[in-house]
């Protein structure tokens, strides 16, 4: 009974002291990982619960899902492939918008030649196509901010959870203590955390309909665009992402865009860049896009 | 029920294969939905984005040799699939399965390489999803 109460002892001490991290076996890598993100699923009786109030750590796409985090073919939970339950809610002006884009995925999807996609021209996506593309996220916070780094073209973001306000959207761009700023292609994004394992985040001062699309077919927004994002800790293995936009220039009513699942990966992969260099889109195009796409 | 079971897991799978994955561009409209097999012999391997090109020689039974510039998905996509930078190199005896250009140019979406040694990179159901019809 004695040894027993030792070992239980010896065992919550341990606990304490050396907290359980999956990937703490080998903290001096002897070797580079492969440099794309690769980690089994979790069986449900290896899952921990999740950390209090904290995103950290390098997600990806839950094993054989990454069709979904790369949206091809449109937003997650709306892809444009003329199904009427994926019909969005334009107003007038945002069909129009959408009939002046050129996508080169979707049901309208014209030959690479006669695209106006800004990414054809290494534009940056911002947000929130940036959410919709190439997906796979590197998360850091402190106590002022959560940190975004996008796979994609590497880019990074970021969210402020130290209790500012959003700001006020105004015509061209954000008012802040009575003072005009500019718009920017990552917007102003504050963030609060609604309980322990939900951080909800607010966006608005993105870029103008001439610059940014939603998605890779094409579909519109506005710079009257508010975002919504909910990041959901799950469990320590797992997190979702949740998107609804609001952009009443565009669309008559806030809609969905996605509940993306995303899974906690080794945090010593050091993922493969995937720039946009417009050096070698125009050689791409030359050598293989225009002339495949040639009638 | 097991049966069943297993059905729906088929068919589950089959839907995930039928999605395209990183596209720069609509495959739907760009290949023919068949795929051909071509024995060639490499001329370049480009590893880049936005996506990797091969060019290959095929020779004919007429004699007459044709060029091909074959294309894969971006370097951290088809990194998964077997590729490697330096998976080519000039003068390689290869076997490459593609779609190709629907416009009948000598143009294709890579969907499986196989080296002479027998090495194979790529897949050819992996690829047929590259190209299928958006969900």
């Amino acid at each position: 009974m004695r040894n027993r109460l030792w070992v239980v002892m010896v065992g919550l001490l341990s606990a304490a002291l050396f907290p359980v991290d999956p990937f703490a076996q080998n903290r001096s890598t002897q070797t580079w990982p492969q440099p794309v993100p690769a980690r089994a699923p979790i069986a449900e009786k290896d899952k921990k619960p999740a950390p209090r109030r904290s995103l950290v750590g390098m997600w990806g796409a839950i094993a054989g899902n990454r069709q979904a985090t790369n949206q091809s073919s449109g937003v997650q939970l709306k892809p444009n492939n003329g199904r009427p339950e994926n019909q969005l809610p334009y107003t007038p002006y945002g069909l129009q918008l959408y009939k002046s884009h050129k996508g080169l995925e979707g049901i309208d999807a014209v030959p690479q030649a006669e695209t106006n996609d800004p990414r054809v021209r290494c534009e940056p996506l911002g947000v929130p196509r940036h959410n919709h593309y190439d997906l796979g996220i590197q998360i850091f916070q402190d106590e002022y901010k959560v940190a975004m780094l996008y796979q994609y073209d590497n880019r990074w973001r970021v969210i402020w959870t130290d209790g500012r306000p959003l700001p006020k959207l105004v015509d061209g761009g954000v008012e802040i203590d009575a003072e005009f700023r500019e718009r920017r292609w990552f917007g102003y994004s504050v963030g609060k955390w609604v309980d322990d394992y939900t951080l909800e985040v607010q966006t608005v001062g993105t870029m103008p309909e001439d610059r940014v699309w939603l998605d890779n077919t094409g579909r519109p927004i506005s710079d009257q665009l508010r975002i919504t994002e909910t990041f959901r800790r799950l469990d320590y293995d797992d997190l979702e992402w949740s998107e609804t936009i609001e952009d009443p220039k565009v669309y008559t009513r806030p809609w969905q865009t996605m509940k993306m699942p995303l899974a906690l990966q080794d945090p010593r992969t050091d993922i493969m860049t995937r720039y946009c260099s417009p050096v070698e889109i125009e050689a791409y195009n030359k050598a293989y896009g225009d002339p495949v796409s040639a009638k | 029920m097991r049966v069943r079971q297993v059905m729906v897991f088929v068919t589950a799978i089959g839907l995930l294969m039928s999605v395209p994955l990183v596209a720069h561009h609509s495959a739907t409209t760009l290949y023919t939905q068949k795929t051909v097999t071509l024995k060639g012999i490499v001329k370049t391997w480009r590893w880049s984005n936005p996506h990797c090109l091969l060019t290959f020689d095929v020779k004919g039974e007429d004699g007459q040799v044709v060029q091909w510039l074959a294309e894969t998905q971006a370097p951290n996509t088809v990194y998964t699939e077997g590729y490697r930078p330096n998976s080519f190199k000039p003068d390689d005896e290869i076997t490459v399965t593609m779609r190709p250009a629907a416009n009948g140019r000598p143009y294709g979406l890579l969907t499986q390489a196989v080296l002479a040694d027998g090495t194979k990179l790529g897949s050819e159901e992996g690829a047929r999803g590259r190209g299928a019809a958006a969900q």
